[in-house]
């Protein structure tokens, strides 16, 4: 037995650090009139995050480096931000992943109105993420849970994966033009509860998708499927909205 | 469970019935879209490929004998109709995406409108009351397979 362990390498001795640049996009409302690139240069393992870069320069370099991030773990979706052009969560995207031969461009998501550095106002997101009405409607008053087969769960699954990041909206070229659109996020949402057979709004629901501003501004590019860290259909989901509001019903 | 106690809303949402002009405006987008593939590619292929000659024999001669025929009549005329409408209304999406100030919108969106139509009744008139051989010309301006010339 001891013989095993001996043989086993250092663990400390095989794992390689690194130098990689970071280049920040950095925004202080009381001293600049525009944003400005910032670099930095941090220590990272393999196994290391862009947000454990960012809190490398938060914690040991620059203090004034704002972001958001709460759970750090891909499931509260606060630290979705623009990583080398791409929408990405940054506690979900591995240093060793992206090309470090080149600086790592970290900047806001785009289309929201921006606050400090990494934050921006997410309030028009969620006014539309509202106004599509995400929360079950029913009338019947059951004693015990409201029954639901495999199936009719299966339909909308992929939908209740959202976690409210805002990758896919402030990805999508249609909501970067005017903010009027509801964008992927609200119709997915919308999704959710549009084919969820225990909900019986689904006409309202559809209705207010089928606005000016609704589920028609949709190009398809796919930005949104591309962006979602949950690897939701978003495109396809919209489709689907899409059909129900021609046929009048999920 | 409090349930039990709460009421169904007193009003439900009353839907504002504004525009559904975006629904039909996206289903035409597809309708036109797939009816122009056909109409377009057997547009193409009978003007460059099926006939003798290919590009080089299109003339005005190629086309009076195309509108001889009220088959390719109503094909243009479908043909001018849907891709016209459906290139004005891609670029009404294009100027409501990047025209962010209203009144320059609204004149820009007019200005489509107004193009459009003209178009599209110059052209219905063109491809419907075409005549290569008009009487009372001058047979100088006949092209050479008319009779009076």
């Amino acid at each position: 037995m001891s013989t095993v362990l001996e043989e086993r390498p250092a663990a400390a001795d095989a794992i390689q650090k690194f130098t990689a640049t970071m280049m920040i996009r950095r925004f202080d409302p009381d001293t600049d009139t525009e944003p400005r690139w910032q670099e930095f240069s941090v220590e990272m393992l393999p196994t290391d995050r862009v947000l454990d870069a960012l809190h490398q320069i938060k914690w040991e370099q620059d203090g004034s480096l704002t972001f958001r991030r709460s759970c750090a773990h891909g499931v509260c979706g606060s630290d979705a931000m623009r990583i080398n052009g791409r929408n990405r969560l940054a506690c979900k995207t591995l240093m060793k992943d992206l090309d470090i031969s080149k600086p790592v461009y970290v900047e806001a998501i785009k289309g929201l109105p921006l606050e400090k550095d990494l934050v921006v106002d997410m309030e028009p997101f969620f006014a539309s993420y509202r106004e599509v009405q995400p929360f079950l409607q029913s009338s019947s008053k059951p004693d015990k849970e409201r029954l639901q087969s495999a199936e009719q769960r299966a339909r909308f699954d992929d939908t209740t994966k959202c976690i409210l990041c805002a990758a896919c909206t402030s990805s999508c070229p249609v909501f970067w033009t005017d903010g009027q659109y509801f964008g992927p996020a609200a119709i997915v949402n919308a999704h959710r509860f549009i084919f969820d057979s225990r909900d019986e709004a689904s006409e309202v629901r559809l209705d207010i998708l089928n606005d000016k501003e609704g589920v028609w501004r949709c190009r398809t590019t796919f930005n949104c499927t591309e962006a979602c860290p949950r690897g939701i259909q978003v495109t396809q989901a919209i489709a689907e909205v899409k059909a129900a509001v021609l046929r009048g019903h999920a | 469970m409090t349930t039990e106690t709460i009421e169904a809303p007193r009003s439900a949402r009353v839907s504002k019935r504004s525009t559904n002009f975006e629904k039909w405006g996206w289903l035409y987008m597809r309708g036109s879209g797939v009816l122009l593939v056909v109409l377009i590619f057997a547009h193409l292929f009978t003007n460059l490929i099926a006939g003798e000659g290919g590009v080089k024999a299109i003339d005005f001669g190629f086309v009076a004998g195309k509108w001889a025929n009220p088959f390719w009549k109503v094909w243009d005329t479908l043909l001018l109709w849907l891709a016209l409408i459906h290139g004005s209304n891609g670029m009404r999406t294009i100027v409501n995406d990047y025209v962010g100030n209203q009144r320059l919108r609204k004149i820009i969106v007019l200005a489509l409108l107004i193009s459009s139509v003209v178009l599209l009744v110059l052209g219905t008139l063109v491809v419907w009351t075409f005549s290569p051989c008009p009487a009372g010309a001058l047979p100088s301006d006949l092209p050479s397979f008319c009779p009076a010339q």
